[in-house]
């Protein structure tokens, strides 16, 4: 196991590597400058602002320092927000964004999963069509029309709920829910299609007639081979869902990294997209490795050699 | 992660919901009532400030920051823009000619970290903003002192040589290139704005662009208020200043400014109570809101042109009476009333109507009719061969309206098909500023209440002409006018240039701004301003 793990974590180095040549030299390849404005600015200013942010280097020795540097941790100072550097940005707006996202995570899995169960169990019954077609509804209906929606209800006609900004916890119910709401949608059709594929298994019929009582069936035998297709949509959804939502950020005006990663690329801010972008190709090379590990764990189909 | 944060987060998790039953029982106390009452303004304030430090900055949102933490010589007068108040100068004297000014300075100023405030702390700011190193975008505002581009552009390397002396510790001489009465409006833009020498060299030194004096930690200022509390996208607060020479006219206790990008989610803030000014207001909303809420939405005049470039380099519209047969098609009454809705004015010319003293042209009006026969001389009768040709905008849902407004106008009365075509903004900046265009949407908003600030940027080769358009007898009225030496004079000859600038259309102009926001009615004394510079001590808020 400690082999699959180590040849999986080079492979992801390796990856994460790729993406930071490739996300340079894009960058580099994009025309406009950080420091291009409305306002004219005269060359020799232009020229002045460029050498002191090293962009008056050739690219290849560009990416080299940058590189080096961000092996170390520093990804150098954003370009357009004078005194941040892109590691700070990041501390500060990845906890925000890792707090939305875990309240997000449990809501999906709380709501989703048990309904996903629960429609494959009473399949063909209204205990199945409603989930599943709020589900449908769920998927179809995108976070920034959901969003607006929970806030002029709970937001503005009632006035329960605070519409918008993170300042504490009733500030955070609102944008949980829409993005929770639209991944428990995912969760709940990914769980029901993972289950029903367990209930039609031959051991299961074998184990009804054997006369095991239900309940065992769906929790014992059912629900660990059940969860499979949810567990490996997990990973990648955990990897979006902590790094940030710029359409809920937007709505809700959360000062979370998923603003960032728009302004960055609005801004031109070339560091501060190296430095998001390798955060995120990161965060979703751990979340496959942790998910492929668990994947072995629940599944005896497969095995880590291979 | 330490199990202290997943602690905090399941914590969290249960006073969400928690938070969530209770909340339920009745409804909630709004920010802006528990603001009101604690003396505190909620202002949407646009986007994330890119920095406070007054001479790196460029925004429209930092700049409205700074007027409550820093103040120059004069200051924002609170209801007329035409006008400065005193502020570290207490008063001051000019020569004849208003070549030579003389500010005494008042000797109760105090920086917020107790530091007086000194004439030798305005020599070395502009020092500071010109000098080359810095790379300052507004270096150029101070080009009217004398031997100031001199200094920027690296010509000469001494400062004392550059017309600013501190007398003493309380009197400042500027001496400038050329009469300038209108010398005081220019103080009051934030590049003339003082910053405390010995925070600014403990923080990185005079030209550091990423010196550390501008953060919440080590910021000094001046001001009516101090800095607070400032988080990233989140808010920024100031509160008042103790130490301010004018204390007691301060009403407010504080102001929070909320960094946000969406006029939607701005617009349910303030519905939602969470705000007393909004930034902007969706276009699409401006008519409903009329009904809805009109005590509450604001539609003032805000110095400003929205206009399209024309490249006057490339065939059809080299040719003065393409642009001029362009230009009186375009129904600006029309455009105004059905497509912006926002209350501005059709442009008759590129100065706005608002600058006292000023004769607003009236050289584009709406006529088809001359239009059609200027295209036909032109070769072009009926709009038969004429070349193919696009619209630049930056991609917005507002710039494509109004494209598609004025399209269908060329299209129907000039028989002329002209596409639209759409980039992201710095691709945008690019193209116009290349030439990369046929037509480009643009717009120009007023750095101080006068004609120069518009005209000046059309002289040949100025870095913002950005149209090929250069005409001699206008860069020489021009010129004429910045060594005029009385107002009088210097208009006359502004409005000559304007007139040939109108006949030969290196624009068309097309509406001029309105600042169209909403305003919670307890706000007091927040007056209409020609260029939105609020003067925070006077504002007060009742309920406090």
């Amino acid at each position: 196991m400690l082999k699959f793990i180590a040849a999986r974590f080079g492979q992801g180095l390796l990856v994460l590597l790729a993406i930071y040549a490739l996300t340079f030299m894009l960058v580099a390849l994009t025309p406009g400058s950080p420091f291009s404005t409305e306002r004219a600015i005269r060359p020799e200013i232009l020229a002045q602002i460029e050498a002191f942010y090293g962009y008056d280097k050739p690219p290849l020795e560009r990416f080299w320092t940058s590189l080096t540097n961000a092996l170390q941790g520093e990804f150098g100072p954003s370009a357009v927000y004078a005194n941040r550097s892109v590691t700070d940005i990041i501390l500060e707006a990845f906890p925000v964004s890792l707090t939305l996202g875990t309240i997000s995570l449990l809501v999906a899995l709380f709501i989703g999963i048990p309904a996903g169960i629960l429609a494959a169990v009473k399949r063909n019954t209204w205990l199945d069509y409603l989930p599943m077609s709020a589900s449908m509804v769920g998927i179809c209906l995108p976070t920034f029309v959901l969003g607006p929606i929970l806030v002029l209800v709970f937001g503005i006609i009632f006035q329960l709920l605070p519409v918008s900004g993170w300042f504490g916890p009733d500030y955070m119910v609102l944008p949980a829910a829409t993005l929770g709401l639209f991944y428990a949608a995912y969760f709940a059709r990914l769980t029901r299609g993972g289950m029903l594929e367990m209930l039609n298994q031959d051991f299961i019929r074998t184990a009804r007639a054997k006369g095991v009582p239900e309940s065992t069936i769906i929790w014992k035998h059912c629900l660990k081979g059940g969860l499979i297709p949810a567990i490996t949509y997990l990973g990648p959804a955990l990897a979006g869902i902590i790094s940030g939502s710029f359409v809920v950020e937007t709505i809700f005006q959360i000062p979370g990294l998923g603003q960032w990663f728009v302004k960055g690329a609005l801004n031109r801010d070339d560091f501060l997209i190296l430095g998001l972008t390798v955060l995120f190709a990161g965060l979703i090379v751990i979340m496959n490795l942790l998910v492929d590990i668990i994947q072995v764990a629940l599944n005896p189909r497969l095995k880590y050699d291979r | 992660m330490p199990s202290a944060y997943w602690n905090k987060v399941l914590s969290t998790l249960a006073f969400a919901f928690l938070g969530l039953a209770l909340a339920s029982c009745s409804p909630r106390e709004r920010e802006a009532d528990i603001a009101a009452a604690q003396g505190i303004l909620l202002i949407g304030n646009g986007s994330e400030p890119k920095s406070l430090d007054p001479h790196l900055v460029t925004g429209v949102p930092e700049n409205a920051i700074i007027q409550s933490l820093i103040e120059g010589l004069v200051t924002y007068h609170p209801t007329d823009d035409t006008l400065a108040e005193p502020a570290m100068a207490q008063s001051w004297e000019h020569n004849d000619d208003f070549t030579v000014w003389t500010f005494n300075l008042r000797d109760d100023a105090k920086w917020t970290n107790g530091d007086p405030v000194v004439a030798s702390d305005f020599v070395y700011s502009w020092q500071r903003i010109l000098s080359p190193a810095l790379g300052a975008e507004y270096a150029e505002s101070l080009y009217v002192i004398e031997n100031a581009m001199a200094f920027h552009q690296g010509e000469i390397e001494d400062f004392s040589q550059v017309g600013v002396k501190a007398l003493d510790d309380h009197t400042l001489e500027v001496r400038l290139k050329g009469s300038t009465p209108h010398f005081l409006l220019m103080l009051k833009h934030y590049s003339f704005y003082p910053v405390n020498p010995r925070v600014v060299e403990e923080f990185g030194g005079m030209t550091d662009r990423q010196s550390g004096w501008s953060t919440l930690e080590n910021y000094v200022g001046n001001g009516a208020f101090r800095l607070k509390e400032w988080a990233t996208n989140d808010f920024l607060e100031v509160e008042r200043n103790p130490d301010y020479w004018d204390a007691e006219t301060v009403k407010l206790n504080g102001v929070r400014f909320f960094p946000i990008e969406n006029v939607n989610t701005e617009a349910t803030a303030f519905q939602g109570g969470r705000l007393h000014i909004t930034n902007e207001v969706p276009a699409d909303r401006i008519p409903s809101l009329q009904q809805s809420n009109s005590d509450a939405l604001m539609i003032e005049p805000y110095l400003g042109t929205y206009f399209y470039r024309v490249n006057t380099t490339r065939e059809p519209f080299d040719d003065p009476r393409v642009r001029r047969a362009l230009a009186l098609t375009i129904d600006r009454e029309l455009l105004v009333e059905r497509v912006t809705q926002g209350g501005q004015a059709p442009a008759t010319g590129f100065v706005p109507s608002g600058i006292t003293g000023y004769t607003v042209s009236k050289a584009v009006e709406y006529d088809p009719e001359r239009a059609r026969e200027l295209l036909a001389q032109a070769g072009y009768p009926g709009g038969e061969g004429f070349p193919e040709a696009e619209i630049l905008i930056n991609t917005s849902e507002n710039h494509r309206r109004i494209a598609e407004a004025i399209q269908a106008m060329w299209r129907e009365k000039l028989g002329v098909e002209i596409g639209i075509f759409n980039q992201e903004w710095k691709v945008y900046l690019d193209s116009q500023s290349s030439l990369n265009y046929d037509i480009s949407r643009s717009g120009w908003i007023a750095d101080y209440v006068h004609p120069m600030t518009f005209l000046e940027i059309f002289t040949s080769g100025n870095g913002n002409n950005d149209t090929g358009w250069s005409n001699a007898q206008y860069d020489q009225l021009i010129s004429q006018a910045q060594r005029a030496t009385t107002e009088e004079a210097r208009f006359a000859a502004l409005n000559e240039a304007e007139a040939i600038m109108m006949d030969e259309l290196p624009v068309l102009p097309i509406y001029w701004y309105t600042r169209v926001y909403m305003k919670d009615p307890r706000v007091e004394n927040w007056n209409p301003k020609l260029l939105d510079n609020r003067s925070y001590k006077y504002i007060s808020i009742a309920g406090s």
